[in-house]
């Protein structure tokens, strides 16, 4: 069964105000090891969606299952850390802490996990977690910046630190929301080839969104696109022409 | 010639303002002639003054009255140094339930903002007094008007440098499960620590300064001997007080000075 998907939702809709729904009537199934990018113009839902998807943010109506854990509405507060606990997240904004070092920034992956505190600073926390920490950073090619501060970083190294802490939690799934728009076009095709071989390497199911079609086609093995929070096409990326990106893009 | 639209020379003032500016002129007007020295008081107090600096000169150096200064300056640097540190330790908690937004209790963080805010405005020689009459003369007095002074300044400005605090960090933290406590530790503090250590440092030259005054009222330290030496009319070894206090002071702004410079 757990097997079978990663993220299912049936009939899922979600509202802030009553009448205006933002998403609705949303089926998705994510299985795992795919890679799945979610496009669609600017206020179609998408953060929200993701939000959605592993219980950050209430849904109005449906139901989801994620990571084994199903709900409608809101999760509990066990189902929500459980949930938490298989995920990496990755933001548009690297969101480093700016003064600590590199490793410490990696460390602060394992915030969230139990006696969890030890993480705030690479200094405290317990060896194992320094050795997940060094890992993660190899795994991405910072290993030598490892005592920096992470405001000496450029751009595309600080979004990799962030893949590193996401990395650290060994997480089932991936979900990165415009991980590459604050990079210019080389660093940004350089972390979404990162993502792509991490996500195979590790059997990461990866779930990201993007605004570029180069990345949306090129990093992903299957499109979801949103169009005024509705379905508009689920298809494998080779099935998904430019036109049909430029038409989900434009509204 | 053409004539010319020229802008008003001055800004025009409604009858309110100008009801204002004449209002607020006539209280300092008569003001002053309450409380302002008069031309006649100055002429005769500056003689007396000139006197008085006269009978300071020259400072005492007696060997054993200076040992006797010098342990006292010890004592205001003591109370100064474990006022301010422990104040500082207490601060961190204090200026963490009180930042608006950090604050794990919400609303009622403006309990501890208005307990900070408490704090500061009683001036310290207040508090001195209270805490002479609740544990005696001494220097243990001194110190807790230092602490609660140090708390007053750094739990305010602690509290503005959580507050301004990075949100990027502390939202990437919060979103995989990292609980309030976790994300202080981790985002809000590194965040803060430059602008919390210069505080630190400005806090630590407020409680030198204070600490020297607060002898006064007798909660130790140099203060003390100075008002026992105006008491008993004793000028000489007021100067030398006086000449000590200064150099204390100076050396203090140095030494923080230095240090603000070595972390930057």
């Amino acid at each position: 069964m757990d097997d079978d998907f990663i993220i299912r939702t049936r009939g899922f809709s979600k509202s802030y105000q009553a009448d205006t729904p933002v998403l609705s009537d949303l089926d998705i199934d994510i299985r795992p090891r795919e890679r799945i990018a979610l496009i669609g113009a600017n206020g179609t839902g998408k953060s929200t969606l993701l939000k959605c998807l592993i219980g950050l943010l209430p849904g109005s109506g449906g139901n989801v299952t994620a990571l084994g854990e199903t709900f409608s509405g809101s999760p509990t507060k066990t189902q929500l850390r459980r949930i938490r606990l298989q995920i990496g997240f990755v933001f548009q904004h690297h969101g480093l802490v700016r003064q600590l070092s590199v490793l410490s920034n990696v460390t602060h992956g394992m915030l969230g996990y139990p006696g969890s505190w030890r993480a705030a600073v690479q200094m405290l926390a317990p060896s194992e977690w320094r050795i997940r920490a060094m890992q993660a950073l190899s795994e991405v090619n910072l290993e030598a910046k490892a005592m920096d501060r992470a405001d000496t970083l450029s751009g595309g190294q600080r979004q990799r630190v962030a893949i590193a802490r996401a990395l650290i939690r060994r997480p089932r799934l991936m979900i990165a929301d415009e991980p590459a728009a604050s990079l210019d076009p080389a660093a940004g095709r350089d972390v979404m080839t990162l993502f792509s071989k991490l996500a195979s390497d590790h059997g990461i199911t990866l779930l990201f969104t993007s605004h570029d079609m180069e990345h949306a086609i090129g990093y992903s093995d299957r499109i979801i696109a949103l169009k005024r929070g509705k379905l508009h096409f689920d298809l494998p990326a080779p099935q998904v022409s430019e036109a049909m990106l430029t038409e989900v893009f434009d509204g | 010639m053409v004539e010319r639209a020229l802008p008003r020379r001055t800004a025009n003032l409604s009858a309110g303002g100008f009801t204002i500016v004449v209002a607020v002129a006539a209280v300092i007007i008569v003001s002053a002639g309450d409380v302002a020295p008069s031309v006649q008081r100055l002429a005769d107090g500056f003689p007396r003054l000139a006197n008085l600096v006269e009978r300071m000169m020259p400072p005492n150096t007696d060997p054993a009255f200076l040992t006797r200064i010098s342990w006292r300056i010890l004592e205001t640097f003591q109370i100064a140094l474990v006022g301010t540190a422990i104040g500082l330790i207490i601060s961190l908690p204090v200026a963490w339930l009180a930042a608006r937004g950090v604050t794990p209790l919400g609303t009622f963080g403006y309990v501890f903002k208005a307990l900070v805010s408490l704090f500061r405005t009683v001036p310290d020689l207040v508090w001195a007094l209270l805490f002479v009459a609740a544990v005696g003369l001494g220097a243990v007095a001194g110190t807790l008007t230092i602490i609660v002074d140090t708390i007053g300044f750094c739990g305010r400005f602690f509290a503005e440098a959580m507050e301004d605090a990075d949100k990027q960090s502390q939202e990437a933290l919060a979103a995989q499960g990292a609980n309030r406590f976790s994300v202080l530790c981790s985002a809000v503090i590194p965040d803060a620590m430059p602008s919390m250590i210069n505080t630190g440092l400005f806090a630590l030259e407020m409680a030198v300064r204070s600490s020297v005054v607060l002898g006064l009222v007798g909660a130790g330290g140099i203060g003390q001997e100075l008002k026992v030496a105006f008491d008993l009319f004793q000028y000489q070894n007021a100067s030398a007080i006086i000449l000590a206090i200064f150099v204390i002071v100076l050396v203090m702004e140095f030494v923080t000075d230095r240090l603000r410079a070595m972390i930057q």
